[in-house]
């Protein structure tokens, strides 16, 4: 049976976490749907036909869609289920809010965050913060499941699936949305950037953070931060990375003024090489440093943003 | 208004995990148990909701061993009315939860849940929606803050590009997020007093529900360690290793 992944768009492309989902779905069943649902959303839906592996793109243009409210989409995922092995939906703010409703409404538990297929119903999925790994299989008749994007990797484009056209279920007017207020910036999306530079109650104001986004910009990174930075107001809620906030596995993440507590580990403990710039040697954040060094990051930080441009 | 909240007893944050030898799960033997950090943030809403006038009763719900009446205690402490616990040794998954909340919100009727956004144990973030979707309400998940209003409630959301209004027609489940509020501790008079308030105990077979599990944990393993690298002294000995050894810049 074929697999159906949900994808989140902003009506002119899938969200690049889509291409991840995708991937995952490639490993349980060769035939994989994209459920592209919104309003003027047909440059989103050629996006996902565009995805390698990608066998056909459900569109639905209906105004209900337009702000992916739950109470809205599950009811339409749901009608298409049966039809399904599997429902797919990467784990980002979008999955997690909607495929757990889809799970209940077809009575079937969800697979939270895997981030390994075994087979088609075996799946491992981190515990704890990431400090146990749980393989759980599923009897349930249709399987749904959050992934991890960032361990699987993203298929590529070149794809041109079919797009059919499919109705809509209208709203059930449950909720409505009224605006969002979202962080503008320039940066690399921080779980898909190559290279993220976070910050963490170290910084001690958000004036402070000044330092990490020139270091970012010249190294084209992204900004995080960890929970304690975003308490306190430095940043805003999106920049936490962390057990509760966003999991990136970066090619460098570079941690300053960051002490390395459990649940800031399991957002960024994946990542290929990690720095840590701190100036109490003990903290923890070192134990799962490649480069550490010990010292004020207001020294260290603008002495290697000065460094890193230099041939 | 009646207002629900769910208070799950877990290993606490600060313990450090350790996973059995037989691999069947982590070890939970004389291990520090708490509230889940994000269910005090729940029950700390529905207690300021209560003192703005908008809730009239809070009623604290937990499922699972007997020991689950110490963190109803804690919720009741801080300034919920009474508690509700389902008890029993079963392995409780989100759906199964979510099933004895739905048969706990039939019979109470509460205007408003309010569930964590997440247990720090299995890590699901499921309950909340799979609950609303059992009861066909409106949900707004991971909240930064909320207004009641007149049979409405709005909720801001933390979403992945910053922050997200919604409105929500009630009743409602919320679940939170951690910016919702600072939950209070306990006044020891609370603590005393809490001692006096009620708490009924229910078994799932009473209410009707199979709390069978979906998902079977075959083994639980420790995840790859990482072992720490080395300290350098200097900017640019930084930079050379990683130019040179980690080809990353
Ligand atoms: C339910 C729950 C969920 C959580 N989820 C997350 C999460 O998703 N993400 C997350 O990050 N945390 C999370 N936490 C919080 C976590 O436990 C820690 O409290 C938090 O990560 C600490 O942030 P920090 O390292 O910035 O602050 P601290 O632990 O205070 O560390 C600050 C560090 O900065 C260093 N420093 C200070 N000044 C300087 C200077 N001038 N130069 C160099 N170094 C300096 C200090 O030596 C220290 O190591 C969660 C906690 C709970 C209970
Ligand atoms: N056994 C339980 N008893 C009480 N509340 C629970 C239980 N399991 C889950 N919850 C609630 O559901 C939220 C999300 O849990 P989860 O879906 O397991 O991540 C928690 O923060 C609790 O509020």
């Amino acid at each position: 049976m074929a697999v159906l992944v949900v994808a989140a768009h902003d009506n002119k492309s899938v969200r690049a976490n889509v291409a991840n989902a995708v991937a995952a779905a490639t490993k349980l069943d060769s035939d994989v749907h994209v459920l592209v649902a919104g309003k003027d959303c047909g440059e989103a839906a050629r996006s996902a036909a565009a995805l390698q592996g990608v066998t056909k793109v459900l569109h639905v243009e209906d105004a209900a869609y337009a702000n992916w409210l739950a109470e809205d989409i599950a009811p339409l995922v749901v009608k298409l289920a049966p039809n399904y092995s599997h429902v797919v939906m990467a784990a980002d703010s979008v999955g997690k809010n909607v495929a757990p409703r889809v799970a209940a409404l077809l009575d079937v538990g969800q697979v939270s965050e895997a981030i390994q297929i075994v087979s088609p119903d075996t799946f491992v999925r981190p515990i704890y913060a990431g400090n146990a790994m749980a393989t759980v299989q599923s009897g349930d008749k249709v399987k749904v499941l959050t992934i991890r994007p960032t361990n699987f990797k993203a298929v590529g484009t070149g794809g041109s699936a079919p797009i059919e056209q499919i109705g809509g279920e209208g709203g059930k007017g449950l909720s409505s949305y009224v605006g969002a207020e979202l962080s503008k910036s320039e940066r690399p999306e921080l779980t898909s950037a190559k290279i993220v530079v976070s910050g963490g109650r170290g910084m001690g104001s958000g004036e402070n953070f000044k330092i990490i986004e020139a270091l970012a910009d010249k190294l084209g990174a992204g900004v995080g931060a960890s929970r304690a930075a975003v308490d306190a107001g430095y940043v805003p809620n999106d920049y936490q990375v962390g057990q509760t906030g966003k999991v990136v596995a970066p090619d460098l993440y570079i941690a300053v003024g960051i002490s390395g507590a459990i649940q800031h580990l399991a957002g960024m403990k994946d990542s290929k090489t990690i720095v840590a710039i701190n100036k109490d040697e003990e903290a923890p954040i070192f134990q799962v440093a490649d480069y550490g060094i010990v010292g004020d990051l207001f020294q260290i930080v603008p002495e290697l943003t000065a460094a890193v441009g230099k041939k | 208004m009646k207002v629900l909240v769910a208070v799950k007893r877990v290993i606490d944050y600060n313990v450090k995990i350790r996973v059995k030898a037989d691999n069947t799960g982590v070890e939970t033997a004389n291990v520090k148990m708490s509230m889940n950090p994000f269910d005090e943030i729940a029950v700390e809403e529905a207690i300021r909701m209560k003192e703005k006038g908008a809730a009239t009763e809070i009623i604290a719900f937990s499922a699972g061993p007997a020991q689950c009446q110490e963190t109803i205690r804690t919720a009741l402490a801080m300034g919920a009315d009474r508690g509700i616990l389902v008890q029993t040794d079963a392995e409780l998954q989100p759906l199964a939860v979510a099933k004895l909340l739905k048969a706990v919100v039939d019979k109470e009727q509460p205007g408003l849940v309010i569930v964590g956004k997440q247990a720090i144990d299995d890590d699901s973030n499921a309950t909340g929606q799979m609950l609303a979707a059992l009861l066909g309400w409106s949900q707004g998940t991971f909240a930064n803050k909320l207004n009641v209003a007149d049979g409405s409630i709005e909720v801001k959301r933390e979403v992945d590009g910053g922050l997200e209004n919604i409105k929500l027609k009630m009743p409602a489940v919320i679940t939170t997020d951690l910016r919702l509020n600072e939950p209070r501790y306990a006044s020891l008079p609370n603590i005393m007093k809490a001692k006096k308030k009620p708490i009924e105990t229910l078994a799932p077979d009473a209410l009707g529900v199979d709390v069978a599990p979906r998902l079977k944990v075959l083994k639980v393993e420790e995840p790859p360690k990482r072992k720490a690298g080395i300290k350098v002294k200097t900017v640019a000995e930084l930079v050379d290793k990683l130019k040179n050894e980690a080809g990353v810049i």
